[in-house]
């Protein structure tokens, strides 16, 4: 927590309600407050309280009428909820999403199912973003100074403060965004830089500081992944991060065969060389692993196979080949990627130098894939788009003074630049500082002005989603805590205070929308959630740079390298003040709450370190102390320490947890910091990860094999079962039968059915400390199972929800009969009958079951606090809030079968297949999901239930599961793994 | 049986139950004057134990006070180890409880009549032991006060308990285990009441011992009703020496869990009910022999008979061991073998191997004779088995719970300070209510003890109505 950070209010009515009460405290005499209470005054107190009390108590409540609508408005139906069409912005990209509202309160969010970006999935930050609106954290009031303000006296003072920089052009004014996509902002700063001409806008965006794509000019990569047959990823990481979700659900389709088939048409093949353990790793059939500047050499060693122009020959000039890597695995990509062709698609990661994504540039077009596989757009981000300047610039321009004016637009610099930039003392010269932020941040409480902003929920705005398509982004609900978007606050800038955002982000639009009846495309817009057509065109592949290539960088051989990357669910730091999304097990690790430095097993050994064990870091003179996790699949000789944490304040949920890599991170060296040494120390942290055991035990539980084993031998994953046999008649269902099939095929692991679960369902957060001793609450967990050699494992990933036995062991063992079989298959369980004796817990071998031990829906135990009235907002009515001493578990969304009921009623039907989703069906980008009627024998659960690799998992207990899972296909290249597909299959991984 | 006692004693008689010289006056005296009379020296030492264990019974109410306001989010019970520490006692306690039962009860019925000295009380042991168990299911529930639901009554939510559920069984079974234990132990104490009624000097004494005798005269027709109700009683608490904790062991043996589901468990825990309970008795009656100089009532033949009983009863439970193991690798499954390597190996292995220590090796020591003739060597041989069996529960529940089916669940439990405070707290609660026993009510059964005199021998029907005249 930062110091003095209750001095500020959280509401103004909260202020004047403080207000009032202070002069009847000062009224009262201190003495009886202070001293000591003797027996005779706890007497009279205490009678006179029991006297007031009971007047009170007599005491008529004031009237408070229910008044009905006269005039119902359009579209609400009490208890039915309605869906808008919007979109949130995701690391600056937006994601189109479709947000159920009851009552006027956004309670959950769903993808756009009309958009091609999305499908109907979302990302697990999307989910997340409902949390991000109720956070009763938010900055709730104009501060100047610290002190309580208004919109209205800070108007009047920006306007005043930009007024004097018209009459200088603009010479002392400075804005600093984050990067954005938005079309009304871009065009709103253009006009007032067009107004002061030397005025500059600075873009920072730590996460994706040096947007890079191998092209000359910038440009907007999508990977068509359906297109796809043989993708070598360079330390990409395309399936995890804050990516378009529309691409996973292309690249899983590629890996499994349709419903009822046991063939996948054309299954796609991943290699993948990775400097960290990553969703896109896990995924691949061949991997290696090595130290991130090695990628460069490996690259450059597969292009050279593949491009032999002779003006070329360079491209293996000093690369040397991985200690990790064969000849060999060289040449099976290298013939692979040639034999697909125009099919092939090599992608390059974030975090690898510009040579890389010319490489990777270069051998897509050496094959055919580039303008097939890759397509290449006009860019979208401002940062490459506009003529911004970058925030060493700004430091620069404030350490010489010549910032009169700074204006940041929800960015947060002063936590996220650069470590070498010595950003916040550059910022204290600044004369005037105005801050917009969801929080009272790092940087925040430097500026003289904070204005709250709006969430993406409670304003108008716009922006672009990987394609270029815009969306229009509506508000669902009035500001909760007064806040302005950055469109009004550049308004107020342009001297149009009172210019809602509504007006500017319509008046951009139809001057865009020139020459067709506006009025009828906007409500259109407004309805579908995006601008139909307004993709970027693809463009024709940019030719290759003609320069030659630069000799290979050698590998530097003192220290350790250090890697930064984004953190799996904080990101940058921009939801760290997210419960949701901290209590999400990071996809690899598991861990929760922190980050930590990844270690490899090797270099832990070596070092003699164990987790949660604090190390000092040094990169040059800059340290920093930081807990290791010891990480299976971590390439020897390689850190890796994720971004978005170690924050120094912007919330109690954010504030002091992990460790701040932006400490150790310098201008030159975003990415990756060479030469870094480690030094133990006796102190130890404890670290709180969701999944203790990494290993299977040889157990079946994730089954796993060659596609083309699978393809010969039907039976590869279920031969070793045997008739089960009951003495009691198996249950009958003459309606409905509900069931799930969860395709591992498929899953990525990418989280995102857990916080819609989390989301949909009202799920709680526990805190650290309760994650520590195994409380956490979710009611879907992905299991996480790690094979083979620690330092290069294979990683598999299983979701696990309840299984709705059939023979449910829980059933059985309640005492009250509060968990009973549903007539539809269901394992239900009826809260206000559960007395708590965790009997049921015990007994379920899957472990779904869920308890409160405390009371973590209705008291403030983690630290988000969900007796704060705005969190009484965030529920679904739809879903029991339950209180302490309950058993929950996963209900396969009862709540939304029950909707799906009521409408088949009243069409006089039976439900649909596809009429009922589940939460976590619907969030998947993967479609890794499939639940409906098993009595149905059309429906797509039922047709993958008879696909021959559907197993239920400890089916050998008799426990008839519902959920079942279909096996992990695999499609490794008999080159480099000739015996791969001829053992058994799947059975006995880890 | 190279140790028994010189063949002399072995050829004519058991060593006597009672020492020699007794007549049916000093039987009375001695065990009367322990309730009735002031004793300056012995008040003070009870008074310090009464103290100690009164203080710590106010921790146990402290630990649960905390509880309800809190939840059971206090002890360390998480995922997946939904049953911890409260469980444990309670299966732990109850076990204690056994030995009181098959005393009074089964011992009687096989006219064992070494029993009579102890069996009042390993009776009360029993009582406090099971009032003791009693408090960990109602407390460890999540929501205590509908905890009355377990019970099958009509009511309005036209819902009946789940017959199915063995912890529905266990209501049944610890409370008729409860109730036939107190009827079986107060139509025991009444004949005793009347004597107390007779000698007490004080009104207040008289007048509660009055009460409780329930106008025991004494008569012929008293003592006939009596004997047959409390024959009758013994029958009826003779199956629950064996069904209760073959229902206890049902939470266990019914389940799915790895290390849980055994057939074993019935009879298993039964044994070890029973050694546990005469450990039980052993630890406590051996001071309580030392300090009220009760070695005339409490002879060395009771401690050899009741270290015999533990020995045999401890080799079961080593058979029970050994038979888990053998299941779990003739199972085939490899949750069921896994579950072995965990306990052997796991990181609870300290306590499955001081488990092993205290209750398979340390019981051993009782095959010689001089260790079952020394107090002090049997009374530390008990204690070992009492920890052992508390750490026997700590395996089956903890350990088994912590690793089963799902390697992703696997997790740890750690005891917190409220787990140990409300164990703890009840071992207060247990000694509180004992020295209550031990200060007002007759702790040895003066009646019963009188029929073993040797003139009480020569024609017991006569002398009945004689003494209780007199």
């Amino acid at each position: 927590m930062t110091k003095g950070y209750d001095i500020f209010w959280r509401s103004l009515e909260q202020r004047e309600g403080n207000a009032v009460d202070e002069p009847a405290a000062a009224a009262t005499p201190d003495s009886w407050v202070d001293a000591p209470v003797g027996r005779r005054r706890f007497l009279q107190l205490l009678g006179g309280t029991v006297a007031i009390e009971s007047i009170a108590a007599c005491t008529r409540q004031p009237p408070e009428k229910i008044i009905p609508y006269v005039k119902a408005p359009e579209d609400v139906l009490p208890g039915r909820p309605l869906f808008y069409a919007t979109a949130l912005p995701i690391a600056a990209v937006v994601e189109p999403v479709l947000v159920e509202t009851h009552m006027g309160r956004p309670t959950k969010v769903e993808g756009n199912p009309d958009h091609p970006m999305s499908r109907g999935a979302t990302s697990a930050f999307a989910q997340a973003e409902v949390l991000e609106l109720y956070d009763p954290d938010r900055s709730q009031a104009v501060l100047h100074n610290a002190e309580v303000s208004s919109w209205a006296s800070f108007a009047s003072a920006i306007q005043v403060a930009t007024l004097g920089q018209r009459s200088v052009k603009g010479r002392g004014l400075r804005i600093v965004t984050g990067d954005t996509t938005s079309p009304t902002l871009i065009a709103q700063l253009r006009a007032l830089l067009s107004e002061m001409p030397d005025a500059r806008w600075h873009i920072h965006d730590p996460s994706r500081a040096q947007p890079t794509t191998g092209t000359a000019e910038p440009m907007q990569l999508g990977y068509r992944f359906d297109r796809a047959d043989v993708i070598l990823s360079l330390d990409a990481d395309f399936l995890g991060g804050p990516g378009p979700v529309g691409a996973i659900g292309d690249f899983a389709a590629r890996r499994r065969p349709p419903p009822g088939q046991s063939k996948v048409a054309k299954m796609s093949r991943l290699y993948a060389a990775h400097s960290a353990p990553t969703l896109t790793a896990s995924m691949a059939d061949h991997r290696a692993g090595m130290r991130s500047a090695e990628i460069e050499h490996l690259a450059r060693l597969i292009a050279a196979k593949l491009i032999d122009l002779p003006a070329n020959e360079a491209i293996a000039d000093g690369a040397v080949m991985p200690s990790t890597v064969e000849q060999r695995w060289i040449d099976a990509v290298a013939g692979d990627l040639r034999a697909a062709g125009r099919h092939a698609l090599v992608i390059a990661g974030t975090e690898q130098p510009p040579v890389v994504h010319r490489l990777a540039h270069a051998m897509n077009a050496h094959l055919g894939g580039a303008g097939h596989t890759v397509v290449y757009r006009k860019p979208i981000r401002a940062s490459q788009t506009q003529p911004a300047g970058t925030l060493a610039e700004l430091t620069a321009d404030l350490n010489a003074g010549k910032v009169q004016l700074l204006v940041i637009l929800g960015s947060n610099p002063v936590y996220s630049s650069p470590a070498d930039l010595k950003f916040t003392e550059a910022l204290r010269k600044a004369p005037l500082r105005v801050h917009l932020g969801r929080y009272v941040d790092e940087t925040g409480e430097l500026c003289h002005w904070h204005v709250p902003q709006t969430h993406s929920f409670e304003a108008w705005s716009d922006g672009r989603s990987h394609d270029g398509t815009v969306s229009l982004i509506q508000p669902l609900i009035e500001p909760l805590f007064a806040g302005k978007s950055a469109h009004e606050l550049l308004g107020a800038m342009s001297n149009q205070p009172d210019r809602s955002g509504y007006d500017i982000v319509r008046a951009h639009h139809q001057a865009q929308l020139d020459g067709s009846p506006f009025e009828l495309r906007w409500r259109r817009i407004l309805h579908d959630g995006f601008v139909r057509g307004s993709e970027h065109p693809p463009l024709t592949p940019p030719p290759l740079q003609q320069q030659p290539w630069p000799a290979a960088k050698p590998v530097p051989t003192t220290g350790l390298e250090l890697v930064f990357r984004n953190d799996p669910t904080v990101l940058d730091g921009r939801y760290a003040n997210n419960a949701w999304l901290q209590e999400l097990p990071k996809p690899l690790s598991k861990l929760t709450w922190d980050n930590a430095l990844w270690l490899s097993h090797t270099d832990a050994t070596e070092r003699g370190l164990t987790n949660g064990q604090i190390v000092q870091i040094s990169v040059g003179e800059r340290k920093l102390e930081a807990a290791v996790w010891i990480m299976p699949g971590q390439p020897a000789g390689s850190l890796t320490l994720h971004l978005g944490y170690g924050r120094r304040g912007g919330g109690q949920v954010a504030a002091g947890r992990g460790f701040d890599a932006y400490q150790l991170r310098t201008t030159k060296h975003l990415h990756v910091q060479h030469g870094v040494e480690l030094r133990p120390t006796n102190k130890t942290v404890a670290l709180a990860s969701a999944q203790m055991h990494g290993s299977m035990e040889g157990r079946d539980l994730v089954r796993s094999g060659c596609a083309s084993a699978y393809q010969n031998d039907p039976q590869l994953f279920t031969r070793h079962e045997h008739k089960r046999l009951s003495l009691y008649p198996p249950h009958e269902y003459s309606g409905y039968s509900w069931g799930m099939t969860i395709d591992l095929s498929s899953c990525v692991g990418c989280s995102a059915c857990v916080v819609a679960c989390q989301s949909e369902n009202n799920i709680p957060v526990v805190g650290k400390d309760e994650v520590l001793v195994g409380r956490e609450m979710h009611w879907i967990r992905i299991d996480r199972y790690f094979g083979g050699e620690p330092d290069e494992p294979e990683t598999l990933f299983q979701p696990v929800p309840c299984m709705h036995c059939d023979n449910a062991p829980c059933e059985v063992v309640c005492p009250v009969q509060a968990t009973t079989h549903h007539d539809e298959g269901l394992n239900d369980m009826v809260y206000n009958r559960c007395v708590g004796t965790k009997y049921c817990s015990n007994n379920c071998p899957y472990k779904v079951r869920r308890y409160n031990f405390f009371g973590y829906s209705v008291e403030a135990i983690a630290p988000l606090d969900p007796t704060q009235p705005s969190m009484r907002l965030l529920h679904n009515p739809d879903v029991t809030v339950r209180t302490y001493g309950v058993m929950e578990k996963c209900t396969y969304c009862v709540q939304r079968i029950n909707y799906g009921r009521v409408d088949a009623k009243r069409d006089n039907r039976r439900i649909r297949d596809g009429d009922v989703m589940t939460a976590c069906q619907a969030a998947c980008p993967a479609q890794a999901i499939s639940f409906g009627d098993l009595n149905d024998p059309q429906s797509e659960v039922s047709q993958r239930k008879s696909e021959p690799r559907n197993y239920g998992i400890l089916a050998e207990l008799n426990t008839e599961p519902r959920t079942t899972y279909l096996a992990r296909l695999t499609n490794p290249n008999e080159d480099l793994a000739p015996d791969d597909c001829d053992d058994q299959g799947g059975h006995g991984h880890g | 049986m190279a140790d028994e006692p010189p063949p002399s004693s072995v050829a004519q008689q058991p060593a006597p139950v009672i020492a020699p010289g007794h007549t049916l006056a000093t039987v009375t005296d001695s065990i009367a004057q322990i309730v009735l009379t002031e004793n300056k020296a012995r008040s003070r030492y009870w008074l310090y134990g009464f103290a100690a264990s009164f203080a710590l019974m106010m921790l146990f109410f402290y630990a649960i006070g905390v509880l309800l306001v809190r939840g059971i989010g206090i002890w360390g019970v998480n995922q997946p180890v939904a049953w911890g520490f409260a469980i444990i006692n309670f299966v732990w306690w109850i076990g204690i409880g056994h030995a009181g039962t098959l005393i009074s009860a089964v011992l009687l019925l096989l006219r064992q009549d070494w029993r009579t000295s102890i069996n009042r009380f390993a009776e009360a042991m029993t009582l406090f032991a099971v009032a003791c168990a009693g408090m960990f299911p109602i407390f460890h529930v999540g929501r205590p006060w509908l905890a009355y639901w377990l019970f099958p009554y009509p009511n309005t939510m036209s819902i009946w308990p789940n017959f199915r559920s063995p912890l529905v069984f266990d209501v049944f079974a610890v409370s008729t285990y409860a109730l036939v234990s107190l009827m079986f132990w107060y139509v025991g104490l009444v004949p005793d009441m009347a004597t107390l009624r007779d000698r007490a000097k004080s009104k207040t004494a008289r007048m509660v011992y009055g009460m409780a005798a329930l106008g025991w005269r004494g008569s012929t027709k008293h003592w006939h009703n009596y004997e047959t109700a409390y024959l009758l009683l013994a029958g009826l608490a003779t199956p629950l020496v064996v069904s209760v904790h073959t229902i206890v062991s049902y939470d266990f043996a019914l389940s799915v869990v790895p290390g849980w589901h055994a057939t074993i468990f019935p009879p298993y825990f039964v044994a070890g009910a029973i050694y546990a309970g005469f450990a039980m008795v052993v630890t406590l009656g051996l001071p309580v022999r030392y300090f009220f100089k009760l070695h005339d009532f409490i002879t060395d033949r009771h401690l050899q008979n009741m270290a015999k009983v533990m020995l045999a009863t401890g080799l079961v439970v080593g058979y029970g061991y050994l038979t888990e193991i053998f299941m779990a690798w003739y199972s085939a499954s490899p949750a069921e073998e896994y579950m072995v390597v965990n306990r052997v190996s796991g990181p609870y292995a300290p306590a499955f191997w001081a488990l092993i220590v205290c209750n398979v090796i340390i019981p051993q020591a009782l095959w010689s004779h001089r260790v079952r003739s020394s107090p002090f060597w049997l009374f530390m041989v008990a204690l070992a088995i009492n920890i052992g069996m508390w750490l026997e529960r700590f395996v089956i529940v903890v350990i088994s719970l912590s690793r089963d089916y799902m390697p992703s669940a696997w997790g740890e439990y750690v005891p917190t300070f409220y787990d140990w405070a409300t164990y703890i707290g009840t071992i207060g609660l247990f000694f509180t209510l004992l020295f209550l026993f031990i200060r007002f009510l007759p702790m040895i059964s003066i009646f019963e003890v009188r029929t073993l005199l040797p003139d009480a021998q020569a024609s017991p029907d006569d002398d009945d109505e004689e003494e209780d005249g007199a």
